[in-house]
């Protein structure tokens, strides 16, 4: 199922009487491919949920529309959609066992789509299978762990044979070892049933980790979207670039003049720029650790992390601590880097990215 | 996703809120109405015609009703703040304290909030009359200065706060007494206000007990006034005057719940029990 | 740090003090006058020990007209009230403008003082040589002939009580149950909503079970607190409630202990033993239906 958003908006009425409308979702168009796993990545707030929600039906949209394939649910009912739904608390009904938990989408159909209780139950024990569960069927939600619920949503939600799954910071309950499971878990789900899948988070590296392609959100507009890794090399605006990578990459508020970079009032790159203040950003396995370097930082100290170094300095033109990331073993007492080509970055003061004129 | 909200829930809202608020319209606007005008009338009226003050006047002088309403407040305030006192007292000593025998102690505690105080209302009656203690404030108020319940409510607040908060206090010399006073009563004090209002809603309508316990004028509470008023009240069936005296009796705590309405909401919702 | 010592004790030594003159010894107290045979309140002595008072309460006509009242009151007022506590708070959960000032309204009864109010209830139902009172006045738009609802047939008696009992607990079971309905996560509903649940199966097989443990809470309170009617019978019918024939087994336990027919302490402690072995009898089975039907977090 292809999924197609067009000119989407969701405006939610002013809390207070003194207060402004909140653009929530601001004129949206995207396209999620067939049987892909779409990441919808932001901060809190920058209208994922929303979009979400506009997906399953739970919201309406104030205008634009969501076509499935060809057809138009703008205006759909959300059972009439057939998405599953896995909630960030999971809202598994806490009174029922997990087969009774698994039936009861099934339970709702009527007239034709009506299922014999066999049919039911078989369908449950296939759902069931898919996320392993299976001895599970007996049991209460509280009497399973948060990965374990977590299963029992998906099964919930696939039962139905949705043609779209969107999946609600699904990670977001689970501790840090759990997480890298369940992680590899949902892709291994996804590639099995090959349903187009959206996926909300806030947490870059389990977007990048998982999906086929994410979508970077803020203030409820699309900042970015495409392959994870593409995004990461290559970031529209410093939006992005700041909000994937850890550690993050770093700012600096630089100049340039006659095709120089200047940090500092220290000449650092030749660059094929117009003249004026700029933005530049440099992820942290972007410093080369160079005797000669241009970069010259006041070194603070070394952090050892296994298999890097991190080299902790300053420098006049960055507000926060830098984190240069470097092999192990290399003796770097040093603070002086030369830059690696492709890891640095350049923006307007707006924010905006620019691109070197060859 | 927009919904229509059904005005049928409204107009069923709106029915039973008319059911809640007609007898109190009926009262106010009956107390207002003067003796003859409502006499005169075979089918009653919705409306006053011709408002007087007159049966308030007659309310606090045909009738004691200003010591039935003083002996209330008296009776409000003291057994309130005793038994504030008696259960903070002891839930401070069940939540913070170590000592022998607390457990079983509390057990026994918990054991006893089953039991209804009409079952123990008899040996009450009977120990309260052989102490000459019948008609005086004392007799009101001893049996209705501790409750297990509160003591319960109480504890469980108190246990919520951390201990470390109690081995600071100790760190820095300060006494069980001072800190129960200076760090646990402040943080706890949504429970103690719940306790306090319930505990004045139950004292302003208690009935049964000053009912047994008085039989003296002097001492009547509010309750036991209406009640006296409604069977030997202004030596004639005065509707409208005994209207004013109800008027003047609910006023207290309906104006106290206007006030502290979002509390005293919250307040019954924890503790209580009533219906 | 904690020394292990008796000083807490002396914080708990005035709630022991009160408790154990106003409630232990009562307690005990009772179940022995209740078996004690002829007691005399002035010389403090009795024939001997039997269960002679149980014999003669159970023969007492006052005694079998409060029992018989008092659960008609609780058959009638328990389902009744939870029943529209149910619908009010689920129609209070549905709306949004005015639902605080709805709330305040329906509170209300809670603040009042039951005698008060109870008398203002005997007014509006009552019916006398010079008006049939406004109830009445208002049967008769529907064409029904006007009956006295405080002095006449007891069904009608009956049904004043009811009402006004109903009337006054309702602001707690709304209250609680409105809590509960609050508390039942927004998510659930989406998932049912997404999943094409319907309106009565989202009820039963959601909301119902999750408030499950609050109504379930109501309801033994209300039986407990139905069984204990005395006020409310008192604020309607007045104090002689023998001679309305509108006695509850609370007000028997009282005019057997003081007023008119009072100075019978064994009666009365009978009559509150076989309350108490009624009201524990209910609860327990209340409690046995409740671990089926309950779900509990």
């Amino acid at each position: 199922m292809k999924i197609t958003l067009k000119n989407l908006s969701k405006i939610f009425p002013p809390q207070t009487k003194k207060g402004s409308p909140v653009h929530a979702v601001d004129k949206v168009s995207l396209e999620i491919p067939d049987g892909k796993l779409l990441g919808l990545l932001g901060p809190s707030g920058c209208g994922k949920s929303t979009m979400l929600n506009l997906l399953c039906g739970l919201l309406t949209p104030t205008e634009g529309e969501i076509l499935f394939d060809e057809d138009n649910v703008t205006a759909l009912a959300p059972q009439h959609r057939g998405v599953g739904m896995v909630f960030q608390n999971y809202a598994l009904y806490p009174h029922l066992t997990v087969l009774q938990n698994i039936l009861f989408p099934l339970e709702n159909l009527k007239g034709k789509e009506k299922l014999t209780r066999a049919q039911m139950l078989s369908r449950a024990r296939e759902a069931a299978g898919l996320v392993q569960i299976q001895e599970l069927l007996d049991r209460k939600p509280a009497q399973l762990s948060g990965g374990q619920q977590q299963r029992v949503a998906i099964a919930r939600a696939l039962v139905k044979l949705p043609r779209v799954l969107l999946l609600d910071e699904p990670l977001s309950n689970l501790d840090a070892r759990l997480r890298l499971q369940t992680r590899e878990e949902i892709k291994r789900i996804q590639k099995a049933t090959g349903i187009t899948t959206v996926f909300v988070t806030h947490d870059q590296e389990e977007a990048m980790s998982i999906c086929d392609e994410i979508v970077v959100m803020d203030k409820g507009q699309i900042q970015q979207m495409g392959h994870p890794q593409k995004i990461y090399d290559d970031p529209a605006n410093l939006f992005v670039a700041k909000f994937l990578g850890t550690p993050p990459i770093h700012v600096f508020s630089g100049n340039i003049a006659d095709k120089t970079l200047y940090l500092d009032n220290a000449p650092i790159l030749p660059v094929n720029l117009p003249d004026g203040e700029v933005t530049v950003a440099i992820r942290p396995e972007g410093f080369l650790p160079d005797e000669t370097g241009a970069l010259q930082c006041q070194f603070q100290g070394l952090e050892v992390m296994g298999r890097d170094t991190a080299i902790l300095c300053t420098h006049p033109a960055c507000a926060a601590p830098i984190r240069a990331i470097v092999e192990s073993g290399i003796a770097c007492d040093t603070a002086r880097f030369s830059i690696k080509q492709g890891k640095i970055f350049f923006f307007d003061t707006n924010g905006n990215r620019l691109y070197l004129g060859d | 996703m927009k919904k229509q909200t059904n005005p049928l829930i409204y107009i069923f809202l709106t029915l039973w809120g008319i059911l809640v608020l007609f007898p109190f319209y009926w009262m106010v606007m009956t107390a207002f109405k003067s003796y003859s005008a409502y006499n005169a009338e075979f089918i009653p009226q919705l409306f006053v015609s011709d408002p007087t003050w007159e049966n308030f006047t007659q309310a606090f002088t045909a009738v004691p009703l200003g010591t039935y309403f003083a002996n209330t407040v008296i009776f409000t305030l003291i057994t309130t703040a005793v038994m504030l006192l008696v259960t903070v007292l002891a839930a401070f000593g069940f939540s913070r304290l170590r000592f022998p025998g607390r457990d079983l102690a509390f057990t026994v505690f918990l054991a006893l909030m089953m039991v209804p105080s009409e079952l123990v209302v008899i040996t009450n009656f009977v120990t309260v009359s052989s102490l000459d203690l019948r008609n005086t404030f004392l007799g009101l108020i001893l049996p209705s200065v501790t409750s297990v319940f509160y003591i319960y409510l109480l504890r469980e607040n108190f246990s919520q706060v951390p201990d470390e908060l109690y081995y600071a206090a100790k760190v820095d010399g300060t006494s069980d007494l001072k800190y129960l006073w200076k760090v646990m009563l402040p943080i706890c004090r949504p429970t103690v206000i719940t306790v306090t209002i319930l505990k004045v809603i139950e004292c302003w309508n208690s009935y049964v007990w000053p009912r047994l316990i008085t039989d003296d004028q002097a001492y009547f509470l509010v309750s036991n006034g209406i009640q006296e008023i409604r069977e030997n009240g202004f030596g004639r069936d005065n509707i409208p005057a005994m209207m004013a005296s109800v008027v003047v009796i609910s006023l207290p705590l309906i104006v106290l719940f206007l006030i502290f309405r979002k509390k005293i909401m919250a307040g019954v919702a924890r503790g209580g029990t009533k219906g | 740090m904690e020394k292990n010592n008796y000083k807490g004790w002396l914080y708990l030594l005035p709630a022991v003090l009160f408790l154990g003159v106003f409630l232990v010894y009562p307690l005990i107290d009772v179940f022995i006058y209740s078996i004690e045979e002829g007691y005399n309140t002035a010389s403090g002595t009795s024939f001997g020990v039997g269960l002679y008072n149980f014999h003669y309460i159970l023969q007492d006509p006052h005694f079998l007209q409060a029992l018989k009242n008092t659960f008609l009151l609780v058959l009638v007022t328990v389902p009744l009230s939870t029943g529209i506590a149910l619908l009010i708070s689920l129609g209070l959960s549905a709306v949004k403008k005015l639902r605080s000032l709805f709330q305040t309204v329906f509170f209300l009864p809670y603040v009042t003082n039951t005698l008060a109010v109870g008398l203002v209830f005997m007014l509006l139902f009552r019916q006398t040589p010079y008006s049939p009172g406004l109830f009445n006045t208002l049967l008769g738009l529907f064409g029904i002939a006007p009956v006295d609802f405080i002095t006449g047939p007891y069904w009608a008696k009956m049904f004043t009580l009811c009402f006004y009992t109903v009337w006054v607990v309702m602001p707690f079971k709304i209250l609680v149950l409105t809590g509960a309905l609050a508390s039942v996560k927004q998510d659930y509903y989406n998932a049912a909503r997404i999943d094409g649940t319907g309106k009565l199966r989202i009820f039963t097989k959601i909301t119902l079970p999750m408030i499950s443990p609050s109504v379930f809470y109501l309801i033994i309170t209300g039986f407990i607190g139905a069984f204990k009617a005395y006020s409310d019978a008192v604020a309607i019918f007045g104090t002689d409630l023998n001679a309305a024939g509108m006695n509850t087994l609370v007000g028997y336990v009282y005019d057997m202990l003081y007023g008119n027919a009072g100075g019978y302490p064994s009666y009365a402690s009978a009559a509150a033993v076989v309350l108490f072995a009624i009201v524990l009898t209910i609860t327990v089975i209340n409690l046995l239906v409740s671990r089926k039907h309950v779900h509990y977090n």
